[in-house]
């Protein structure tokens, strides 16, 4: 594997292995020393466009329990403030010779253009509202290891599924294994089409949340929100909040998941977070794991996982 | 002996022709027995004792000593495994993957721990192995026990406990299971 850019790239036999090597590392992360020396050596960048607190620092992580030294390279103290662009950025990188870049950019595209535009290996770690891979793995993976299988699960997303790169890798990943994908959202919140998406759309979360093995709850991006898409904050919690009193409704098997950073009262009740269900540190957590297979079978495993390689725009001839 | 796929051992997805049996089942079980025996001489009984197999050949072979020491000894003694594919000073020459994850559910701290492997070769396995379990403690001593010794070492380890010193060439392969040792070539697929 040279890249990860997107789950398709990956197709259900390759997201399976990612999650098989998963395993080891999350048995390596729950030693007394939590490290090994397999990729002693390597160098990883950051290199984040947009802000970032869980996605960068669990790479970094991973990185470091892989042995391989990383490089942080944040917008506001950067070059970027003097009128660099994103390809002589990439080039000044790449010229201190690293092994792999870690891109989250604000527009969808990036990291294949600056996989074309490099010899070393880049690992999506979000682009605008396209693609999160690593996310949709650590999501796959945790499901994975409550309930053994995500074949048959019926998965329920809530929330703003337009401007979300995790809904879309979510979807693509959980699909591919095997789940049955439904998504719940105001109608301002869908994209304008969902044809070809292996997905439902479900009438509302009272209806279908007894049904439900997974809620998946996203963040509500007021950050992305150009426009009025919701009436009100206090609107949207009363339709599309997991909320106590909806969370009683639940299976007693079901999973709550969100992607952080939870708008806590928004899409969520501070109490559900507590309950038993509730697998979102369990998320976190299983991120540093994913992350280590991610950069393990790009950067050490050499070509065993044989994917087809993505097809790169904009490369040099 | 059937034709049989070769996941673990490089040239990955190579196809086993074996050639010569030189151990049958018997053989095998003769040569474990002896092992165990040693193994409850060498360190004077099983106190200290933990035994922990490598991935994956050296795993069921450490199973089958676990059990033979329950037999002629009484005693439990703490069973692991251990991959060491992140250890490994291949990493980037070939393909190199864990098997399975690790299982070391006891301290090993001032243990004599035994490392159990199908076959001694190079040596580059155990010493990523002494490797590992410096990560998980510090043992009193590490012993190892093969059941095939076929030379041909690059650096300096040697056994404790073996089944049988058996001289090879350097291309051959060597196929330890529970129905005995053969040896044979791996072709190419």
């Amino acid at each position: 594997m040279k890249h990860l850019l997107s789950i398709d790239d990956l197709g259900p036999a390759g997201i399976e292995e990612i999650l098989r090597v998963t395993d080891s590392f999350v048995e390596v992360s729950e030693r007394a020393i939590p490290k090994v020396p397999a990729l002693r050596g390597k160098t990883v960048v950051s290199l984040f466009y947009e802000d970032s607190t869980r996605t960068r620092l669990s790479f970094e992580t991973a990185a470091k329990r892989l042995s391989a030294d990383t490089m942080t390279f944040s917008v506001s103290s950067s070059s970027v403030n003097k009128g660099e662009s994103l390809r002589d950025t990439v080039e000044t990188i790449e010229a201190m010779g690293i092994d792999a870049v870690v891109v989250r950019h604000r527009s969808a595209g990036v990291p294949w253009r600056v996989a074309g535009w490099m010899q070393a290996s880049v690992i999506n770690a979000g682009d605008g509202w396209h693609e999160h891979p690593t996310q949709a793995l650590l999501d796959c993976y945790t499901i994975r290891s409550r309930r053994g299988s995500l074949q048959g699960l019926r998965i329920g997303i809530v929330g703003d599924i337009k401007h979300s790169r995790v809904a879309r890798s979510d979807i693509a990943a959980f699909a591919a294994l095997g789940a049955s994908v439904s998504v719940i959202a105001p109608p301002t919140l869908l994209p304008p089409s969902l044809d070809g998406w292996p997905v439902q759309v479900a009438p509302s979360l009272d209806a279908i949340l007894p049904d439900l093995d997974v809620v998946y709850l996203l963040r509500l991006q007021r950050e992305r929100m150009t426009e009025a898409l919701i009436p009100s904050l206090r609107e949207y919690r009363a339709c599309y909040g997991l909320t106590a009193s909806r969370l009683a409704r639940l299976d007693p098997d079901a999973l709550v998941m969100h992607p952080g950073p939870m708008n806590r009262g928004v899409e969520i009740d501070a109490e559900v977070t507590d309950d038993p269900r509730s697998v979102i540190t369990a998320q976190v957590a299983n991120g540093v794991a994913v992350r280590m297979a991610v950069l393990y079978l790009i950067l050490g495993s050499g070509a065993e996982l044989r994917l087809p390689e993505p097809v790169l725009s904009g490369t040099r001839a | 002996m059937a034709e049989r796929e070769r996941a673990a051992t490089p040239p990955r997805g190579g196809v086993f022709v074996p050639r010569t049996t030189v151990m049958d089942a018997d053989d095998l079980r003769r040569a474990a027995t002896r092992i165990a025996h040693e193994i409850v001489e060498h360190n004077h009984g099983l106190e200290q004792v933990a035994l922990i197999g490598l991935q994956t050949g050296g795993v069921w072979l450490a199973h089958r000593l676990h059990e033979i020491l329950l037999n002629i000894d009484g005693t439990d003694v703490p069973l692991g495994s251990i991959d060491v594919a992140f250890y490994r000073d291949d990493i980037g020459l070939r393909p190199v993957l864990p098997e399975a994850v690790t299982d070391i559910a006891f301290e090993l701290t001032g243990r004599q721990v035994v490392l159990v492997d199908d076959v001694l070769f190079t040596g580059r396995t155990v010493r990523a192995a002494l490797n590992a379990l410096n990560d998980y403690g510090r043992p009193h001593a590490v012993q190892l026990a093969v059941m095939v010794d076929r030379g041909h070492r690059q650096l300096p380890i040697r056994p404790d406990y073996v089944g049988k010193n058996l001289p090879t060439r350097f291309d051959e392969q060597v196929d330890v299971s529970a129905d005995g040792v053969v040896i044979g070539d791996v072709r190419p697929r």
